[in-house]
């Protein structure tokens, strides 16, 4: 063979090469002081499947709260990225999107993901990957103690919480015989368990619980499961379907004697009040957790975040009257943003070897004054469970629109600690 | 509720189930008897009905019922064009093997849901009723909209029926179906009798798809249970045999209906199987379908 002069690499110089290269590699991709890389968070989004609705403004509300952040400098003076992934509303992908987020990606922390199930399925996840997990749920998984101590949920008031400050004003202003229909899954027998005790504690009885598959489409079936004896009727119910639900309700009942009926704004979520076949609900009282409807008082901190987000005073997007919003839930993604930011300044956090510190300078944290960061009133955080409690509120659909008609105090919402995670081991 | 109201709303659902579930059922019955094709995508054919139908009803101006009306019409023609171009493109290359289509249609039910969701989205929409009427009865109200379905279902599979039976076209169809090779020498092209009887099967389940819209909403994973129950449809009332179909569309429909109201529609749907698995064991033919 040719031997070409000069080319031919001695094997010492082949190893001297090799050498050089390798620690070339093992070096940092861009050599800039740490202080400036930008903060990576991870947002575990239903962009599709039977959580859809709710993602579509999840995802808005997400964005609206990053630019509001990195305009006011960021984190420790560092930009903030947010990487949203889309898990399909299902358990299996949410576990998969933790992974990728937490381990492809880089993220610091990951926050976002609400329907129960997918919580439940993802979170254990996250405890093995160590990563924090900021649910925007509002099942009672978190504070139960079912989860791990890296999963916290500090945007978004729980079920048990919203359930026990209902039964009061539900047993004195409605009545006290309730049949309860509820979407037969973790969220919905978190209703199913709480509202029935807290009602009986107030002297009220739940004569019949009806379970109805999240995945339903058809509901006229179940209805004649409801009492005669029924004096209200409460519901909530979540995914593609509601609309439906709600409307089989009213034609069921047409212009026949019908109980009172108290819902959970989830059966309206995205949709609008003023629907054609929604007629029956004029009169009727919601739960809301952030009223959708611009209310007279409205604080400055609400108006600029509904400016922020892009929602008109009716609860609609500024750009699509008919694209309503998931008023009562989409909230919780701002505020846990929000909460990131004072977390990460209060621990002081560099890198990923923070995370624990983060999570125990959120765990540190208590009384929430309402705020530009939280919008939808003060809060006070439970360290040892891991929940935030709020305000809730009632509202009556007046004129097709929903008027608030009571608030609760932070207290009426309060349960004895079902967890203590400052216990646990990371 | 007492008894009677009960049963009455029960037979109530259980007809505007088992009509839809009969239009649905008679298509897939169709392409199997003629062309002794496995439609898994049938489902989708299904959701791709009620998808167009939101987008007909969604761009066209003037009262719902209008909309409405082109739907009917408009949805119908364009899914059953997309089965017909499905055959020719890629059922006839396969030449028709069982197995391979069977595959060949699963391929094209992921192709036709992943099409709704990137080009409808994730959410479910609904579509006004042609018409707005609640009637009242003593114990509860009903949508007049769903009794109107079970009449319009029932229409149609009369002229379906007429079809098959009383013309020419109907003729060719029985033909083929009974012997292709015969068929063929006689002068019939067995493609093309093929393409239109694929067309024929997803312009049903699109019609009975727009029919449902009104009641529920339309959303891209609307294809699944239609798919599952209209293959016990037809297990049950026998492949290839349209009065076996619609038998069992009629006892399945109602038995949801009664069950899911008296029971719960678990349960139904756990007998509903059970039943199927039953007919396999004892009477693999189903209940009118030709011994093998």
């Amino acid at each position: 063979m040719t031997k070409l002069i000069g080319m031919t690499p001695s094997r010492r110089s082949l190893l001297k090469g090799m050498a050089a290269t390798a620690s070339a590699l093992a070096l940092p991709g861009f050599v800039q002081a740490q202080s400036s890389a930008p903060i990576k968070l991870g947002f575990q989004l239903h962009r599709t499947g039977i959580g859809a609705a709710y993602g579509r403004w999840y995802e808005r509300t997400t964005q609206a709260a990053l630019k509001v952040l990195n305009d006011q400098g960021g984190i420790n003076g560092r930009p903030v990225e947010v990487i949203f992934e889309d898990d399909g509303t299902d358990p299996k992908r949410g576990a998969e999107v933790v992974e990728k987020l937490a381990s492809q990606a880089g993220c610091d922390a990951i926050f976002g993901p609400l329907f129960s199930h997918v919580v439940i399925g993802s979170a254990p996840r996250a405890g093995e990957l160590k990563v924090p997990y900021l649910v925007c749920s509002e099942g009672f998984h978190v504070a139960s103690g079912k989860l791990n101590r890296w999963t916290m949920q500090p945007g978004i008031t729980d079920v048990r919480a919203q359930v026990t400050a209902m039964a009061p004003w539900v047993s004195q202003n409605l009545g006290k015989k309730i049949t309860m229909v509820f979407p037969d899954y973790a969220f919905g027998h978190d209703h199913r368990d709480y509202f029935t005790a807290a009602i009986a504690a107030q002297g009220g009885e739940v004569i019949k619980h009806i379970a109805i598959p999240p995945t339903e489409t058809s509901f006229t079936r179940y209805l004649p499961q409801i009492p005669k004896e029924t004096e209200v009727l409460y519901h909530v119910m979540v995914g593609p379907a509601v609309l439906t639900f709600v409307k089989e309700l009213g034609e069921f009942y047409g212009t026949g004697a019908r109980p009172e009926i108290f819902g959970f704004i989830d059966s309206l979520e995205a949709v609008d009040t003023a629907s054609p076949g929604l007629e029956f609900l004029e009169g009727t009282h919601f739960w809301e957790g952030h009223c959708r409807v611009k209310q007279a008082d409205a604080s400055e901190h609400e108006t600029f975040y509904r400016a922020a987000v892009g929602v008109d005073d009716n609860g609609a997007s500024i750009s699509d009257g008919k694209d309503v919003a998931t008023y009562a839930h989409m909230f919780s993604c701002w505020e846990t943003l929000f909460m990131i930011k004072a977390g990460m300044e209060a621990a002081g956090y560099q890198s990923t070897a923070d995370r624990q510190k983060f999570v125990e300078a959120v765990e540190a944290m208590t009384t929430i004054p309402a705020s530009q960061a939280h919008p939808q009133g003060d809060k006070v955080f439970n360290g040892k469970t891991h929940q935030v409690f709020g305000h809730q509120f009632i509202s009556k659909v007046e004129s097709g629109k929903l008027m608030r008609v009571h608030t609760t105090s932070i207290e009426d919402g309060m349960y004895p600690d079902a967890v203590d995670y400052t216990t646990m081991a990371f | 509720m007492d008894f009677g109201p009960f049963l009455l709303l029960a037979l109530m659902e259980g007809m505007v189930m088992a009509a839809v579930l009969a239009l649905t059922a008679v298509g897939l019955s169709l392409v199997f008897g003629v062309m002794r094709v496995v439609n898994v995508a049938h489902g989708e054919f299904f959701m791709l009905g009620a998808v167009i139908a939101w987008f007909v009803t969604h761009y066209m101006p003037g009262p719902p019922a209008v909309g409405f009306a082109a739907a009917l019409v408009i949805c119908p023609l364009i899914v059953g064009g997309i089965a017909a171009l499905s055959d020719t493109l890629i059922l006839k290359r396969l030449k028709y093997d069982p197995e391979a289509t069977i595959v060949a249609t699963i391929g094209l039910s992921y192709i036709f849901q992943q099409a709704a969701l990137t080009f409808y989205g994730p959410d479910a929409r609904p579509v006004l009723a042609p018409f707005d009427l609640r009637i009242q009865l003593p114990w509860f109200g009903y949508s007049g909209y769903k009794i109107a379905v079970v009449f319009a279902a029932l229409a149609i599979l009369m002229a379906v029926w007429v079809l098959i039976t009383r013309t020419r076209a109907g003729l060719i169809m029985r033909a083929t179906q009974l012997d292709r090779n015969t068929a063929r020498a006689f002068g019939i092209n067995v493609d093309r009798v093929y393409a239109a009887v694929f067309a024929l099967g997803a312009g049903l389940a699109a019609v009975a798809a727009v029919l449902i819209v009104p009641i529920q909403q339309a959303h891209y994973l609307m294809g699944h249970d239609p798919l599952l129950l209209s293959f016990i449809v037809v297990i049950i009332g026998g492949l290839g045999s349209l009065r076996g179909t619609l038998v069992a569309a009629l006892v399945i429909g109602l038995s949801d209906g009664v069950i899911s109201v008296f029971f719960s529609p678990t349960l139904a749907k756990i007998l509903a199987t059970l039943l199927v698995a039953m007919v396999l064991v004892f009477r693999p033919q189903g209940l009118f379908g030709a011994k093998p």
